[in-house]
């Protein structure tokens, strides 16, 4: 397999290390495998991106990671450790989704920005309300205390007059400062990481602009690691670091985003970058596109997921066997193309 | 003559309030908009949630019946007809030559009725014998390269982008002299929307279709269309070739829009100005221009005064105090 | 240019299956998997049959009356005798306690009356038009005071079994009957409500508020205690049937309006609309199709609605009145302590109604679920 190392200069710290997840959604019609041996790493500091279509397990992983996955789904294998090698490690695999530790995780050492703010936000509490709530939930302060706090983060996300916001319902505000007080929300238990998914999607170009420049300003300042899930190929461009591309389940390619835009390995990544609309694009410039539609995840082709449509088959290899996972840490494609001949 | 040619359009929802249910103001959903579709050009109408260019639309089909303005409607050897005043029973004859291409591949299809069904019901309700039916049913799958055998099956055994194919299939089975497509790949995965700008691409080239081409996202926007017109808060505030409009926007609102869209490209970041504030409600829009409080080049003028639709020496037209000293950044 | 059908991994024969399935299929699929609906609709069809069988299936003429006879237990069959299969019941010897008065009864062993099916027995119409005596079990030749009496007898003699069968009969048809009139009335006031809003949409939503807003028991016993006592038991049946719809149209209306604002705004519903479709091809091609399941699933909820009205106005006593049958009248033959005491099987008529509730309610979900998997 091809490799490079992961970062150019020396890499920081592992924030999040998950290794060979897999989850199904069994129902009576069978067995759906959404994740299948998932790995990758989430540096502390940096943005690590996850793109892919739908059903490619993208949101799955987030939710996985935060033990959020709701029957029929269970994680049947795969270790997701938090600070790997440090005093604080520790296999979120291997807690029980309602305990004690798994709640100071979620919203305490991880906080998660949704699509739809609403899902975070309850319609019959204050804006404050909420946010005094989720700072009393990681942090032994009083209700004053909590309060300067959660004005204090509003600030922070950049709504405007956030002493008299603080007060108002969350219908009362627009889907941009909705999306605003998600990030107060999501950052009220002062995480290390933030996962983020798909936080634009649903709100407007200059809405977004806006979203993700907060989002970057954020994190240096705070120095968190963010894990951001998106099917945007320019949003990835404009904010990761790192980029784990996914397809039915499986990574199929990483690499830090300028070797990925600049020279990606898999044939999806390639043929993906193509099909992107582009703003710079010639008039009625055509796009090269992938063949078909994404299947299924119950009905995953056999071999390389990929192989039905890819046009840059080895041979029957891809029909016939799975390629090797990219190895953790570092960069690389999930393909027979790829790998070095023996 | 222009194929279309929308006037002065308006769409004005009243807000009503209190026990008498007094009319208390107007939501502006369409404030007097104006633009010209010529045979086989496509012109993309653009702009944010909720500034008219579904309004826009739907009263072009006459789903809405616009509030005052007129929409010139020529069909080809026909007289030309208002669209705006027409009685919704003389409406029907001329549905044939307006089609709609729909957002949602999922909603736009009855899930019980048969493909083949589905794309030759205008022809049967518009009287076309069965035999020919099922003739203009092969000429359209082979069209939109579905396979015949789709005829016999039900919509849910389709991908959203089979189904959006579908859709453009029924769109196109009257011969019309206009499609409306709003957002037609907005819902689709990426590896798909590819498919279908082409497939859309290929029916202007083949069949000199004219569009009216509603869409928020400005790269899709760039690929399909000949024109594009800018919508901010019910009015169009930049109309221009789509190479100028990219490359020298005139108006500011279509640079920040520009500016917004993030690119595919990891080198190209970093260096773009983002709008601030957020949408102007159409029910109370700002003073003057509606986009002063979010622009950074406003004077005082701007805050007073709204600015009509000039034309420029680019050919376009657009709405702005200022267009002719602002050196605007564009996309290259 | 890409060709998407090149592309495409063949299809196999299941895919096809799946691919040509109609909606009433697929909703028949989902259908299937709902294991408690399945049982729900095989114990539903059941009762149907013992409605239309009802006759047939009686042992005993149901109003035939039996001072001798009176407060029977249940009995229980004894299928073999010298060791050979021959279902019999041991003949009652009635015994009168002289302190109480009341009858207690002992079997007596010695006298075996066989039970035989297929026997003949009282006459009535099989289905409503063909005249026969026959019945599916019973004892030939049965003597004055002799009969099987499964659930035993009430205090006139009558054989609960067999008056629960023409009961079972009665209820369901008023439930049928009923929610037949709420539907049609709900489709019609809910479609036009639906379809025309403005003022006749307000005048209609305004009615069935106002409908709903009257205590139903007082309500019902207004209008029960206004029939003439001089009707007949059919014409009471009518006006039952006419009474108990008169509140469940209501909630088929607003099933059936919803849907029909609903589905206006529906892209395929614009689609054909833009197409140039007729108003009448848009509703009964487009619109009524859609929803039709959604009113079957509805129905199906409000049936058990109907059937408890029924009953509890029988039992109220405002209902119908002997000597019609139905599950209210027998109940309320167990209304008084005494006889609860003295009697309790006559409670048996509890557990039809309560089964067929149940039945239909898990029934309308698993209908409701797979009509509409998103809902």
């Amino acid at each position: 397999m091809l490799q490079t190392p992961m970062a150019d200069h020396a890499a920081p710290a592992v924030a999040l290390a998950v290794r060979d997840l897999a989850v199904q959604f069994r129902s009576e019609q069978g067995v759906v495998r959404a994740l299948d041996g998932v790995s990758f790493d989430l540096h502390a500091g940096r943005t690590l991106g996850i793109v892919g279509e739908s059903g490619c397990g993208k949101s799955v992983t987030a939710r996985s990671i935060l033990r959020l996955i709701d029957h029929p789904g269970i994680i049947t294998g795969g270790r997701m450790v938090l600070d790997p090698s440090t005093p604080r490690e520790i296999d979120l695999a291997s807690l029980d989704p309602e305990s004690r530790q798994m709640r100071e995780v979620r919203g305490g050492r991880i906080g998660l920005i949704f699509q739809e703010p609403m899902t975070a936000l309850s319609v019959h509490y204050t804006v404050g309300n909420q946010l005094i709530e989720a700072v009393r939930q990681h942090h032994s302060v009083s209700v004053a205390e909590a309060r300067n706090r959660a004005t204090e983060l509003l600030r922070d996300v950049g709504i405007p007059r956030p002493e008299t916001r603080i007060d108002a319902y969350p219908f009362e505000l627009s889907g941009g400062l909705r999306q605003r007080v998600g990030i107060a929300m999501a950052l009220a238990g002062d995480p290390d990481i933030v996962i983020a998914d798909e936080p634009t999607t649903a709100l407007d170009v200059t809405t977004q602009a806006q979203i993700l420049s907060l989002l970057r300003g954020l994190q240096e300042a705070k120095n968190i690691s963010l894990m951001l899930i998106t099917h945007d190929m320019g949003v990835i461009a404009e904010m990761a670091d790192e980029v784990t591309v996914m397809y039915l389940g499986r990574v199929v390619e990483v690499a830090p985003v300028r070797q990925l835009f600049a020279a990606p390995r898999h044939p999806y990544t390639r043929a993906l970058l193509r099909a992107v609309p582009s703003i710079l694009a010639r008039p009625r410039q055509r796009l090269s596109t992938i063949g078909g539609a994404v299947p299924h995840p119950g009905s995953r082709p056999f071999g390389c997921s990929f192989h039905p449509r890819c046009a840059e088959r080895v041979g029957a290899v891809c029909m016939e066997r799975i390629p090797d996972p990219v190895p953790p840490g570092q960069a690389g494609a999930s393909c027979f193309r790829t790998e070095v001949p023996a | 003559m222009n194929l279309l040619e929308v006037q002065d359009l308006q769409k004005h929802y009243p807000i009503h309030a209190g026990l008498l249910r007094r009319e208390v103001g107007r939501v502006r959903a369409v404030d007097g908009v104006s633009f010209q579709i010529a045979r086989g050009e496509t012109l993309a109408l653009v702009g944010e949630s909720g500034c008219g260019k579904t309004t826009v639309s739907r009263c072009i089909l006459r789903a809405l019946t616009p509030t005052s303005g007129a929409i010139r409607f020529t069909p080809e050897n026909g007289r030309a007809v208002d669209l705006a005043t027409l009685p919704k029973r003389q409406m029907r004859p001329l549905r044939r030559h307006i089609q709609m291409i729909f957002q949602d591949p999922y909603a736009s299809l009855n899930p019980r009725m048969m493909v083949g069904d589905i794309i030759t019901e205008p022809l049967k309700v518009n009287g076309v014998p069965a035999a020919e039916r099922r003739e203009r049913l092969m000429e359209l799958l082979e069209l939109v390269q579905m396979p015949p055998g789709s005829r016999t099956r039900f919509p849910h055994a389709f991908s959203g982008g089979q189904r959006q194919r579908i859709g453009i299939a029924r769109a196109l089975a009257l011969h019309p002299q206009l499609i409306v497509a709003d957002e037609p790949v907005s819902a689709l995965d990426v590896s798909v929307q590819a498919q279908i700008i082409n497939l859309l691409l290929d029916l202007q080239d083949r069949l000199g279709l004219s569009m009216l081409f509603v869409a928020h996202d400005l790269s899709v926007v760039r690929h399909v269309s000949d024109r594009v017109a800018v919508m901010y808060v019910g009015r169009i505030v930049e109309v221009a070739p789509t190479d100028a409009l990219y490359r020298a926007p005139r108006h500011p609102y279509t640079e920040a829009l520009l500016a917004a869209v993030p690119a595919p490209d990891p080198n190209r970041q970093h260096r773009r100005r983002v709008a601030q504030g957020e949408v102007a409600d159409p029910a109370r829009p700002p003073p003057g221009c509606a986009f002063h409080p979010r622009c950074p080049y406003t004077v005082d003028r701007c805050r007073t005064e709204r600015p009509e639709l000039a034309a420029t020496e680019s050919g376009g037209w657009v709405s702005c105090h200022r267009a002719r000293e602002l050196e605007l950044a564009g996309v290259r | 240019m890409s060709v998407t059908v090149a592309n495409d991994p063949p299809v196999t024969a299941p895919e096809v299956r799946f691919a040509q399935a109609t909606q009433l299929q697929l909703t028949w699929w989902r259908f299937r998997r709902h294991k408690l609906a399945l049982a729900s609709l095989v114990l539903v069809v059941l009762f149907y049959l013992v409605a239309i069988f009802a006759d047939f299936l009686a042992a005993n003429d149901p109003h035939a009356t039996d001072a001798r006879r009176s407060f029977i237990p249940p009995q229980g069959i004894h299928l073999f005798d010298e060791g050979g299969f021959n279902p019999h019941v041991y003949g009652l010897k009635g015994v009168r306690d002289m302190r109480t008065f009341k009858l207690s009864y002992t079997p007596d062993a010695s006298r075996k009356l066989p039970v035989r099916l297929f026997v003949r027995g009282y006459d009535y119409d099989l289905l409503g038009f063909i005249p026969t005596s026959i019945h599916l079990f019973g004892i030939d030749d049965a003597g004055p005071g002799e009969g099987v009496f499964l659930f035993g007898t009430d205090q006139l003699g009558r054989d609960l079994y067999s008056r629960m069968m023409v009961a079972t009969r009665v209820s369901l048809s008023i439930g049928l009957a009923g929610v037949t009139l709420s539907l049609f009335l709900g489709v019609l006031l809910g479609g036009i409500s639906g379809l025309y809003g403005g003022w006749v949409d307000t005048l209609i939503q305004r009615l069935i508020e106002l409908l709903r807003s009257v205590p139903t028991i007082p309500l019902w016993m207004g209008l029960a205690a206004a029939l003439p006592n001089t009707w007949s038991v059919t014409q009471v049946y009518f006006a039952i049937t006419l009474i108990i719809s008169l509140i469940g149209w209501t909630d088929l209306a607003r099933v059936v309006r919803g849907r029909f604002l609903a589905l206006r705004e529906e892209d395929f519903v614009i689609a054909a609309e833009l197409a140039g479709a007729s108003q009448g091809r848009i509703i009964f091609r487009h619109m009524l199709p859609s929803f039709a399941s959604h009113v079957i699933a509805a129905t199906t909820l409000a049936l058990p609605a109907m059937i408890i009205s029924e009953t509890s106005l029988s039992f109220l006593g405002l209902g119908l009145r002997p000597p019609a049958v139905s599950w209210g009248i027998l109940l309320q033959d167990a209304q008084n302590i005494q006889v609860l005491s003295g009697a309790p099987w006559l409670l048996l008529a509890a557990v039809p109604v309560t089964v067929v509730i149940l039945a239909f309610n898990f029934l309308g979900d698993g209908l409701r679920d797979a009509a509409d998997p998103y809902g």
